[in-house]
Parts: structure tokens; C-alpha cells; sequence
């Protein structure tokens, strides 16, 4: 076994791999950029090597540094995690020329894996099933045809040439061929110019089920059973689990014997994925193989009871594999979440921002946390903006699915957007939790999952309400708490007024609609109750919040006679409520204030966001007009450009070509043009 | 610490109907008030409104801390008393919080008459000024006003305490760093202009508020200038150029936010030096109150049953509870501050007196605010009492409560008569709040007392005539008089006049005394230098 082993990769994967290397007194090796200097996983290890600017073309890309730093260090093996040098047979080539070892597959393995339709041509001779379809010169009806009625109906024609969907046909059965076939060619020929199809085997509702296999230097061979990975939006996995639902026994060991031919027909060694698309009738077809480990590894390691990384390094050390297929069983059932700073309701732009809050669910044989950041942190532009994966665990996917459900409401994210409210919304719908799952889950459910039904309130509002006036009493005692009248009653936070109902208004907006809540506080202290009204209807409620270390999100409300436990989030203005069927989120309205400081313009123009300055387009000591362009910035791959505000002069410009700014800093200092007449004299 | 055992039982009909008579009571001062709390007519509101004004209730909500009380005083200030109905006087004051601090609050109502100060207006002005100079608080004027009412300026600008007192309160005040903060939410004309301008700092609303020392008319009148009233003392030209005032807001929640940050920028510290402990909700429900209070004023019921329902835990440490007992005195505490009460339980003899000036005496030297619960007809009279020395027994009671410098609270739970109303603490004696019950009474003795003595002097005069007076002769002279002291010694009558700081509801006692005392304490508790004691 290795004593030292260095790991080319940053953020949740490389902490996950340091853990398993102390678990297993193997010394570790970090590598970091500019901006991951301070990051979780160089604190993890034992020895950490500075490899570039924070660009990842410009230090975790570049194996020559990788591979100096592991030489520097003593390092006997590289794991190369996921991303980054993982799939890169030049990489792997050069460590094995250094004499160290590639904690992965063969260089031969990656680079047969590397072309899709190479990889398909090897896995076709291995007898390993693949999509039916033909690609054949033979353009003829009948030979067209032919293939269609022998791979069995639907199938898709398409143009070679094709794209955008045009020249392509769905034919539902042998009735429709001739008419399709003359329709896509039609199209193919007016839109390319070139009508020649192909014809491939139509999936209506295919499923993304991976195998784990592994293989070891000794000609041992095993798989760890499958993955569903079907929930994906553009090819990003969202939520993955294993093992997949309404899989039988035999078709699992037909997949998995079927992942191993795939690995052994390349010789594989070392941690795999053989990506199959699984149809309803039980058929599937070979997609690709990945040749390393894969993010979503951990819901594998959560019902085979297994450390792969641990396996990994064995296999490297050139081991055997710990485990005969015999001895390895299916125990429970585990998904996965992935935890990324995105704006789901904004295409899932990819956010930035510091991790003001950082609060995870508290781990445990259930619930297990993935990550490589802590409170405080930074979600930069250089990276993936992943912050974590959620791992549940239970003895059945219903169990798993409610403690995944939990976990979600209970992660707690402030400073920059997540999709964690899209997670919950997800894995709370109806068709989620029946497994009603292909890969276009969140297409189809897409008003489901993003709340365009508009899902009637029940008792929400009022328990958004009672948040409010409890955080309100909360604040006031917590601040009476510091003063030196600590039980005055100026500091009870009950709107009390003389001989008239004390009453708080609230105003708060759901789904675009504004609600006025009026709350009059019966009684106040251990025995308080707010009778409210809201449009006419009337809600008698008590409750509190739970101020307890692990429960203090929680708010027990009692609303007309029925008492229940909600999970709530509150970031500034908006309360987040995670019901059973789904957050709901409430904008507390404050008064308007009118718009402020409008006449105070000090002259800079500042930064929209996070980002690169791509262009500057003017000189210091430049007279512009109005809207003219000045500078260009890159963020988040959309390019913004910043413009005079009015006429007037460039006084200096504070950022060069290539710099990155942070969003708020001042781009340059401009001066107004006065309207005097000076210039038309 | 002792506790006080109820001996009420809240299910017997005396006690039903002693209920449901304070309920008629407090019902009608309910049922007034909301009437009066609207301000002025639905036609001023809307235009107010329509202006982008908020009202100013509403200006007084958001300008609080959120979920604050708010300790109005003299709601029915003005209450009948002019041909004009002028509710609250066009003024709203109280203390609240802001900003983390209690502060008098003084807002103006522009849907009454304007703004305008009538004399009572001018009389709340000061007294909210007079609370926050003996208790220490900022002050936050939301002005909103046309300055005096000029029909009534023989009422209300010449004497000392009129109109000019206003600014004479503020610039002493400031002086003694006590905070000016004024927000310039409408007009402030003429004197209505040194409010602002003699504010330590002062906020002014873009396009409403404006200040001038002479409005346009009178500006083109005088010199025949014509100019906007905006051009002539806006935001504008007072932010910018004239540096009269500090702040310019966008609008009135914008400026009452920024009021709330000048607040949290004063550095006060609040100077608490009496031993508080945690608070103790009363044993027995404030509601029994109701039924306590018998409907015949002239049934006695023994006092400490109140006590029972204002004081924390119920518990009550009596001093000299078997001498003097038709005056209770004790220790307790009322949201956990130290209290020593001392209340009525029958008419005030020699020892009775001697108790209480000596149990003042204990409460000023240890520095425990006081307080009064009113219900008394007077010292005891009788040749026997006179020369016993009541009148010097009185005088010593007396001249403990008027020179006792603890914080004096006075509820008038009752009557309120005569040299009793002296003794226990009257509008005279400087408590530093006074507030009477709906069923109170206040005058110098009382109306069938009143018209007895009235109806002795005239039937001796008739007698030494030769003239005779029947009996249905006399009960006619007496009824009028009668009359007109239950109309006169009404609380609504008193509270209108500004004789106390206003009417609560008997079952906030507690509720107001708390918040009364907490506002106190903003005030370091000074030394007592008692007067000379008759022995």
C-alpha cells in the first residue's frame, strides 16, 4: 500500500478521497490554486502544493505541475477524483513514465473510452447490446425499411446531416414508414441539401441506469449494482439513486454481467461506470463508459456498505478486490442530491458569492454530507458552483425518500442562490415519490416542480404570519436581553395600545399576490394567541419557535385547532416554508421608502457581478456621450456591458484586460458633464 | 413574600353585575374613543391621504420599533369642550419605542382644524413635553401643523404657558441633553417653524413638508412677492440651501426611518439603579377588576383585592398592616421593578395619615418608586378629629407626597375628593403620570356633600330671613348642583381638560403602570429633601 498519495482535484471529492486515505494511514497531498488557498480540502491534508492561478487551464489542468508537486512531495500515487485530469490518457501516460501510479484504469482503457463511437464499435464486437439502429450508405426504402420493422417500432428517423429536429420523423408503427420517410427526407433535403437517414430505435421513456463494476489486476471482476440516474436536466444529473426502482433480480445481474463484459472488453482495471439506457420493456442499451469514479458514487457506498475510494486504492496497490460478487448485498436504499449555487428559476444560472450561512443537517447513518466547503466560504467563477451532495440512506426508498425530504429543508444556505428549494420541490412531487421517473422528469413535471400550478394555500399564510410576529417578540426579548432594563415591558413586542386592540399588520407576498395580514395579540407571554384576518377569513393561532441547537428552524403552529410542525428558512425578507408538498415562499413586504439617494451620484461606475473585464473601449481622458459602451465584462459565460450613465469625461480606468472584478468594485471614474454652455461657445 | 389570597368570588351576582356595570363603562370609553381616534372627518383623511400623507396614527406605527407599545396619553383631550369638534386636541402624543429607546412622541393631526393649535392643544404639547423633561425622554415631533388657531390666539399665544413655552421646553431641554428630533411631515408655519428649527436635528419630506416663518398669502400680501409654497420653505430649500433642516426624506416612512436612526445614534444609556427581578404575571386575573369595583361608588370593598390583580405574583408586603388601616401600604413589584403602593381602603384618619407620610418617608429614602391608588372622600371630619390634629396629621402626608423625588404613579380608582386627592398623590403633586378609571370621580368633595352645604348655607340665610324652605324646594336647589358635579367630576370632563394623562381601562392597570414606570427610570431617581414635618 502507498504511504503517500497526492490528489489532483479540489472541492467535496478531494476532501472525499483525503478521508478515506487517513482512515487508512496513508499520508495525502493537496494541490491548490490562487483561489482555493484557504480551501477545506488543502486544510484536510497532511501537505499541500501551491500549483497556479486560479483559472483551472492555469493549475488543476496542468499534469506537468501535478505531477512536479507529487515528485516534491514524495507522493507515490496520484488519485485524480472526477473532472479535471481524470479521463486524460496523456495525463495517465505521464505519471506511469514518472514512475507513479495512476490511481485509476489503464491508459489504453481511457483512450478506448475516450471516442464515443470507437467505444461503441468495441462494445458492439463484445456482444454487449446497443441502441438497434443503421447507419448504412444504402439509402434504399426497402434496406431502410427493413432495419425499422426488424429493431421494432418506434423508431426515429433522422438526417445524417440533421439538427434542431428538422428531418426528423417518429414512426409509431409500420403504417406510418412511407409517409414519414418521405417527410423527413423532404425536410432534410430543403433544410441541408443532403437527405440521407438513419434510423435508430426510439426509447419513449428511457431511463439513465449506470453500473458500478470493478475490476482489479488479478483478472477479478465485480459489479456493485446500479445507479438511477434518470432525474437530469441537460445532461446534469440532479438526483441519483441506487439501487434503481422496480428492478428484478435478474435483470440486474443480466446489466451488471453485461458492465463487466464492457469493462473486460477493454481490459479494464480499477473503478468504472457503464452508462446503459434502460427501457420500459426491460431492454437496454450500452451508452458509454466512465473510467473513473463518479460523483454520485456514495449512494453505491450507502447500500453496499463499501468505501470505493478505499477499494480504489487497493486495486492501484495492485490488491485484489476486497469482495467476490457473492459477497456483496443490497442493503436499503440511498439517493443523492447535488447541492449547487444556481438559480433554478433563472435557467439555473450558476451563482457566486460567499456562504454567509452554512448550515447542514446533522449527519448520521441516514444522512451523510459530501462536501469541500464550510461557512464562509467562497462559491467562485473558477469552479463548479456544487457546494455539496446530500447523501440519504433507509431500509426502503419511501424511508429514504422522507429523510431526504428533511435533510433538504433542513440545509440552510444564505449569500448565495441554491437550488435546494427546487431539490425539495422535486422530492416531495406526487410523480417522484411513485417513481414515475424517465429522463425527462423535470420536463414533464416542470410546472409541478416550479410551483406553476400555484398550489392553494391552506394554513401557510398564517404560519408565514405567526413566523413573523414570533421573530418579532424574539428580536425584541433579544435585545431587551442586552440592555440593562432586560424585562421591561417597552420590549415585549406586542403592538400594545390603549383601550384598542393591539394589532400588527403584515404585508406579505405569495406567487405575485400581496396579502394584508392583520393580527390582533389576545394575550401575550407563555399563553399568547393573535386572532388574524386575511381577506375576511379568520385564523385563530399560537405557536412558537423551537429554540433548540438542532431545532431552531422549526415553528410549531397551532392554526384554528390544528397543531403542526413546519421547517422554515428566513433570509432577509423571504420565509420559506417546507411543507409535505413543497416549499412555499412568502416575501415579507416592508414599507416603501422611496427611491433614495438617486441625487447622490458619486461619479463611479461599479460593477455588475462577479467577473472578468474582456474589453475596455475607452481612454483615460475620453469624452463620451450617453450610453456609450466603456468597458466589457464576462460573467457567468454572458458578456454585460457597462455604459455611460451620460455624457461626460473617463478620469481613470481601474481594471485592465483579463482582470477579474468583484461585483460592487468601481470600474473606472467618470465625470459628469455639467450642462453648462462652455462647450457650445 | 407574602401573598395576597382573593377572597372574591367570581360567580356571585354581585359580582356579575359590579362586571357588567365597569363593562357598560369601559365599552362607552371604547366605543368614544374609536370615533375619536379617526381624527378628522372622512373628507380631510382622504385628502389627506390622497396627498401621499400617511395619517398619523399611522405615522406614529411606523415610526415605532416594531411590535412597540405605545403609551398615548389624554385621548379625549378636547372632548367637547369647543363648538369645533377637535378629537384629541389634533394631537397625538404618548411614549414609545424607537430606535431601542422609550421616547415622548408629540404628532400632529392635519386632519383637525389643520393642525392647528387650539388652547388644549397647546396644553397637551406641553404636558407631553413636561413628561419627557421629568422623565428624561427624547423627544420626536412629527409636525404637521398651521400653527395657532388664530380664532383662539388670545388662549393660546400669549401667557406663559402657551404657544412660546413650546420652543422655550426645547431649547432647555436640549440644554439638559435631553434629545430634539423633529420630522417636517407638512407645514410648519410661523412659530410652528422654530419646532424644527430648534430641534436638534431635523428631518424634512421632499414635497410635503414645508417650512416658512410667513406662508405665500401672507408673503405677497407683505411685499407682494409671489412664490410656491415649496420654492418659499420646501425640502429643497432647506436641505440644500437655508440648512434649517438636516435630513431630506423621500417620503414619511423614509423619514420616519431615518427619526428611528438618529435615535439609535443618541448614546443614551438607560440609568437603572433599582433592584429589578423577573417579571411575575399577577395570580388572579386583571378581569376580576370588573366585578371588584361595586356599581354603588359608596360600598366599601377592601383595596388589596386590586392590588392582588396590578402586582407581580400577587404578592404584597404590607407595612403596618394593623395600624391606620383605613390606608394600605406595602412593597411589591410590578414587572419586576420595586414598588411601595399605597392605597385607599376607607376614609383617611390621624394614623392612617402618619402611616402613609411615614411609608413615603421608607420608599424615598431607598429609592422605590410610589404608587397611588386613589379612592378617597376626604380626611375624616368631627370635633373629635380636629382636635386630634387631622388637619396636622393630613399636612404630614401631604408634605411627603410633595416632596418625596422618587417617581410617583397616581390611578384614580375612584373618588377623588377634597384634601384626600392631595394627599394621595392629585395632579398637584407631581406624579409623573395620572390616569383615572372610567368609573372615577374628581372633585372638591363630593356632589351630594356639595349640594348639602350649599343647602345648609342658604336655608340658614332663609332662616335668619324669616323665610321658609320647603323640603321639594330644597331638593330642587340641590339637584342642578348635584348634576354638575357628576358632570364636572366625570373622568371624560377631567381627561378633556387635561387633569390627568387619560382613561384606561381598568384591567390594563397593570399594563400601563409597567410601562409608566420602565419610562420613569429613564430618569435617575435624585435625592428627597423633605419639608418640615408638624409634629
Amino acid at each position: 500500500m502507498f504511504s503517500k498519495i497526492l490528489i489532483a482535484n479540489r472541492g467535496e471529492i478531494a476532501c472525499r478521497i483525503i478521508k478515506t486515505a487517513k482512515q487508512m494511514g496513508i499520508l495525502t497531498v493537496a494541490v491548490y490554486s490562487d483561489a482555493d488557498k484557504d480551501a477545506l480540502h488543502v486544510h484536510m491534508a497532511d501537505e499541500a502544493v501551491y500549483i497556479g492561478p486560479s483559472p483551472s487551464r492555469e493549475s488543476y489542468l496542468l499534469g506537468d505541475k501535478v505531477i512536479a508537486a507529487a515528485k516534491q512531495t514524495g507522493a507515490q500515487a496520484i488519485h485524480p477524483g472526477y473532472g479535471f485530469l481524470s479521463e486524460n490518457a496523456d495525463f495517465c501516460r505521464s505519471c506511469t513514465a514518472e514512475d507513479i501510479v495512476f490511481i485509476g484504469p489503464p491508459v489504453a482503457a481511457i483512450e478506448a473510452m475516450g471516442s464515443k463511437s470507437a467505444a461503441k464499435n468495441i462494445m458492439a464486437k463484445a456482444n454487449v447490446p446497443l441502441v438497434p439502429g443503421y447507419h448504412g450508405d444504402d439509402q434504399s426504402r426497402d434496406i431502410i425499411k427493413k432495419a425499422a420493422d426488424d429493431m421494432g417500432y418506434p423508431v426515429l428517423l433522422k438526417a445524417t446531416a440533421g439538427g434542431g429536429g428538422k428531418g426528423m420523423r417518429q414512426v409509431w408503427n409500420e403504417g406510418e414508414f412511407d409517409e414519414a420517410l418521405a417527410a423527413a427526407k423532404r425536410e432534410a433535403m430543403s433544410s441541408f441539401g443532403d437527405d440521407t437517414m438513419l434510423v435508430e430505435k426510439y426509447l419513449t421513456q428511457p431511463r439513465h441506469v449506470e453500473i458500478q463494476v470493478f475490476c482489479d489486476n488479478h483478472e477479478n471482476a465485480v459489479y456493485l449494482f446500479e445507479r438511477d440516474c434518470s432525474v437530469q436536466r441537460r445532461h446534469q444529473k440532479v438526483i441519483e439513486e441506487a439501487p434503481a426502482f422496480s428492478m428484478s433480480e435478474e435483470l440486474r445481474a443480466e446489466m451488471g454481467e453485461s458492465a463487466i463484459k464492457s469493462a473486460q472488453a477493454i481490459g479494464y482495471q480499477g473503478a468504472g461506470t457503464v452508462e446503459f439506457l434502460l427501457d420500459v420493456d426491460g431492454s437496454f442499451y450500452f451508452m458509454e463508459m466512465n473510467t473513473r469514479l463518479q460523483v454520485e458514487h456514495p449512494v453505491t457506498e450507502m447500500i453496499s456498505g463499501q468505501d470505493l475510494v478505499e477499494w480504489q486504492l487497493r486495486v492501484a496497490a495492485g490488491e485484489l478486490l476486497p469482495k467476490t460478487q457473492e459477497q456483496l448485498v443490497i442493503t436499503g436504499h440511498a439517493f443523492e442530491a447535488r447541492i449547487y449555487a444556481e438559480d433554478p428559476n433563472n435557467d439555473f444560472l450558476p451563482a457566486t458569492g460567499k456562504l454567509s450561512l452554512l448550515k447542514t443537517p446533522i449527519e448520521s447513518k441516514h444522512v451523510r454530507i459530501d462536501t469541500g466547503v464550510r461557512q464562509g466560504d467562497e462559491v467562485s467563477v473558477y469552479y463548479d458552483p456544487m457546494i455539496a451532495k446530500l447523501i440519504v440512506w433507509d431500509e426502503n426508498r419511501e424511508k429514504a425518500l422522507q429523510r431526504l425530504a428533511k435533510a433538504l429543508s433542513e440545509y440552510r444556505i444564505n449569500g448565495v442562490v441554491t437550488n435546494i428549494d427546487f431539490l425539495y420541490n422535486l422530492a416531495t412531487s406526487a410523480p417522484f415519490k411513485a417513481a414515475d421517473i424517465d429522463t425527462s422528469f423535470i420536463e414533464k413535471n416542470h410546472d409541478l416542480i416550479f410551483h406553476k400550478d400555484k398550489k392553494p394555500l391552506v394554513n401557510e399564510l398564517p404560519i408565514a404570519a405567526l413566523f413573523l410576529i414570533l421573530s418579532k417578540e424574539n428580536k425584541a426579548k433579544q435585545q431587551a436581553q442586552k440592555s440593562n432594563d432586560p424585562h421591561s415591558p417597552w420590549y415585549n413586542a406586542n403592538a400594545w395600545r390603549l383601550n384598542e386592540a393591539n394589532l400588527h399588520t403584515l404585508i406579505l407576498a405569495h406567487n405575485d399576490t400581496e396579502y394584508t395580514v392583520t393580527v390582533e395579540q389576545k394575550r401575550q407571554g407563555n399563553d399568547a394567541y393573535y386572532a388574524m384576518d386575511i381577506n375576511g377569513e379568520k385564523f385563530d393561532c399560537q405557536g412558537e419557535v423551537l429554540t433548540t441547537p438542532l431545532n431552531d428552524d422549526t415553528i410549531v403552529a397551532t392554526i384554528n385547532g390544528h397543531r403542526s410542525q413546519t421547517t422554515f428558512n428566513h433570509v432577509e425578507n423571504t420565509i420559506s416554508l417546507y411543507r409535505a408538498n413543497g416549499v412555499f415562499n412568502f416575501t415579507h413586504i416592508s414599507p416603501d421608502c422611496g427611491q433614495q439617494g438617486n441625487d447622490d451620484n458619486h461619479g463611479g461606475l461599479t460593477a455588475p457581478m462577479n467577473g472578468t473585464m474582456v474589453s475596455v473601449l475607452v481612454k483615460p481622458g475620453e469624452q463620451v456621450s450617453k450610453d456609450q459602451p466603456l468597458v466589457i465584462m464576462e460573467a457567468m459565460k454572458m458578456e454585460h456591458t457597462i455604459k455611460a450613465p451620460s455624457s461626460g469625461t473617463i478620469d481613470e480606468i481601474f481594471f485592465q484586460v483579463g482582470d477579474m472584478v468583484d461585483g460592487g468594485a468601481e470600474l473606472l471614474a467618470f465625470t459628469e458633464q455639467t450642462n453648462t454652455s462652455e462647450n457650445s461657445e | 413574600m407574602a401573598k395576597i389570597i382573593s377572597k372574591i368570588n367570581t360567580r356571585s351576582q354581585d359580582f356579575l353585575d359590579n362586571a357588567a356595570h365597569m363593562q357598560t363603562q369601559v365599552d362607552d370609553l371604547r366605543e368614544k374613543l374609536s370615533e375619536i381616534k379617526l381624527g378628522g372627518g372622512e373628507r380631510s383623511r382622504e385628502r389627506h391621504l390622497s396627498r401621499g400623507k400617511l395619517l398619523p396614527r399611522d405615522r406614529v406605527n411606523a415610526l415605532l420599533d416594531d411590535g412597540s407599545a405605545f403609551l398615548e396619553f389624554s385621548q379625549l383631550a378636547a372632548y367637547k369642550v369647543y363648538d369645533d369638534n377637535v378629537p384629541s386636541a389634533g394631537i397625538i402624543t404618548g411614549i414609545g419605542r424607537v430606535g431601542g429607546q422609550e421616547c415622548v412622541i408629540v404628532a400632529n393631526d392635519a386632519t383637525v382644524k389643520g393642525g392647528t393649535y387650539y388652547p388644549l392643544t397647546v396644553k397637551k404639547h406641553l404636558r407631553a413635553q413636561a413628561i419627557a423633561q421629568e422623565n428624561n425622554l427624547p423627544c420626536i415631533y412629527l409636525v404637521d401643523s398651521g400653527g395657532a388657531n388664530l380664532p383662539n390666539q388670545d388662549n393660546v399665544f400669549p401667557d406663559k404657558e402657551h404657544f412660546g413655552r413650546i420652543f422655550f421646553n426645547q431649547a432647555n431641554m436640549s440644554a439638559n441633553n435631553i434629545p430634539q428630533i423633529a420630522v417636517v411631515m407638512g407645514s410648519c408655519t410661523a412659530g410652528g417653524a422654530y419646532v424644527p428649527a430648534m430641534a436638534d436635528e431635523s428631518i424634512i419630506v421632499k414635497e410635503q413638508g414645508t417650512i416658512f416663518l410667513a406662508g405665500p398669502p401672507l408673503v405677497k400680501a407683505a411685499t407682494g412677492e409671489i412664490v410656491s409654497a415649496e420654492d418659499l420653505g420646501g425640502a429643497d430649500v432647506h436641505c440644500r440651501t437655508s440648512g434649517v433642516t438636516d435630513h431630506y426624506a423621500q417620503n414619511d416612512h423614509h423619514a420616519l426611518e431615518i427619526a428611528r436612526n438618529a435615535v439609535e445614534n443618541l448614546n443614551r444609556v438607560k440609568p437603572i439603579n433599582v433592584n429589578f427581578q423577573q417579571v411575575l404575571e399577577p395570580e388572579y386575573s386583571s378581569a376580576d377588576i370588573y366585578g371588584i369595583i361595586p356599581k354603588d361608588t359608596r360600598q366599601p370593598y377592601d383595596v388589596r383585592e386590586v392590588i392582588a390583580r396590578i402586582v407581580d405574583g400577587s404578592n404584597f408586603e404590607e407595612f403596618k398592616a394593623l395600624y391606620g388601616n383605613t390606608l394600605v401600604c406595602g412593597f411589591a413589584r410590578i414587572f419586576g421593578y420595586p414598588v411601595g403602593i399605597v392605597a385607599n381602603n376607607g376614609v383617611l384618619f390621624g394614623e392612617s395619615a402618619e402611616k402613609g407620610a411615614h411609608f413615603i418617608q421608607l420608599c424615598a429614602q431607598r429609592k422605590i418608586p410610589l404608587v397611588f391608588l386613589q379612592n378617597i372622600t376626604g380626611f375624616m371630619v368631627g370635633k373629635q378629629y380636629e382636635s386630634g390634629g387631622i388637619a396636622k396629621h393630613g399636612a404630614k402626608m401631604v408634605t411627603a407626597v410633595a416632596t418625596a423625588q422618587v417617581p410617583k404613579f397616581t390611578i384614580l380608582i375612584g373618588g377623588s375628593f377634597g384634601a384626600g386627592n392631595y394627599g394621595m398623590c392629585g395632579r398637584a403633586y407631581d406624579p409623573r403620570f395620572l390616569f383615572m378609571w372610567p368609573n372615577a370621580r374628581i372633585s372638591v368633595m363630593g356632589g351630594e356633600q356639595a349640594a348639602g352645604v350649599m343647602a345648609q348655607v342658604t336655608r340658614d340665610k332663609k332662616e335668619k330671613l324669616g323665610e321658609s324652605w320647603s323640603e321639594a324646594e330644597e331638593q330642587k336647589f340641590k339637584q342642578p348642583i348635584i348634576d354638575d358635579y357628576e358632570h364636572q367630576g366625570h373622568p371624560y370632563y377631567a381627561s378633556a381638560r387635561l387633569w390627568d394623562d387619560g382613561i384606561i381601562d381598568p384591567a390594563d392597570t397593570r399594563q400601563v403602570l409597567g410601562l409608566a414606570i420602565s419610562a420613569s427610570l429613564n430618569k435617575p431617581i435624585e435625592e428627597t429633601k423633605f419639608g418640615i414635618f408638624r409634629m
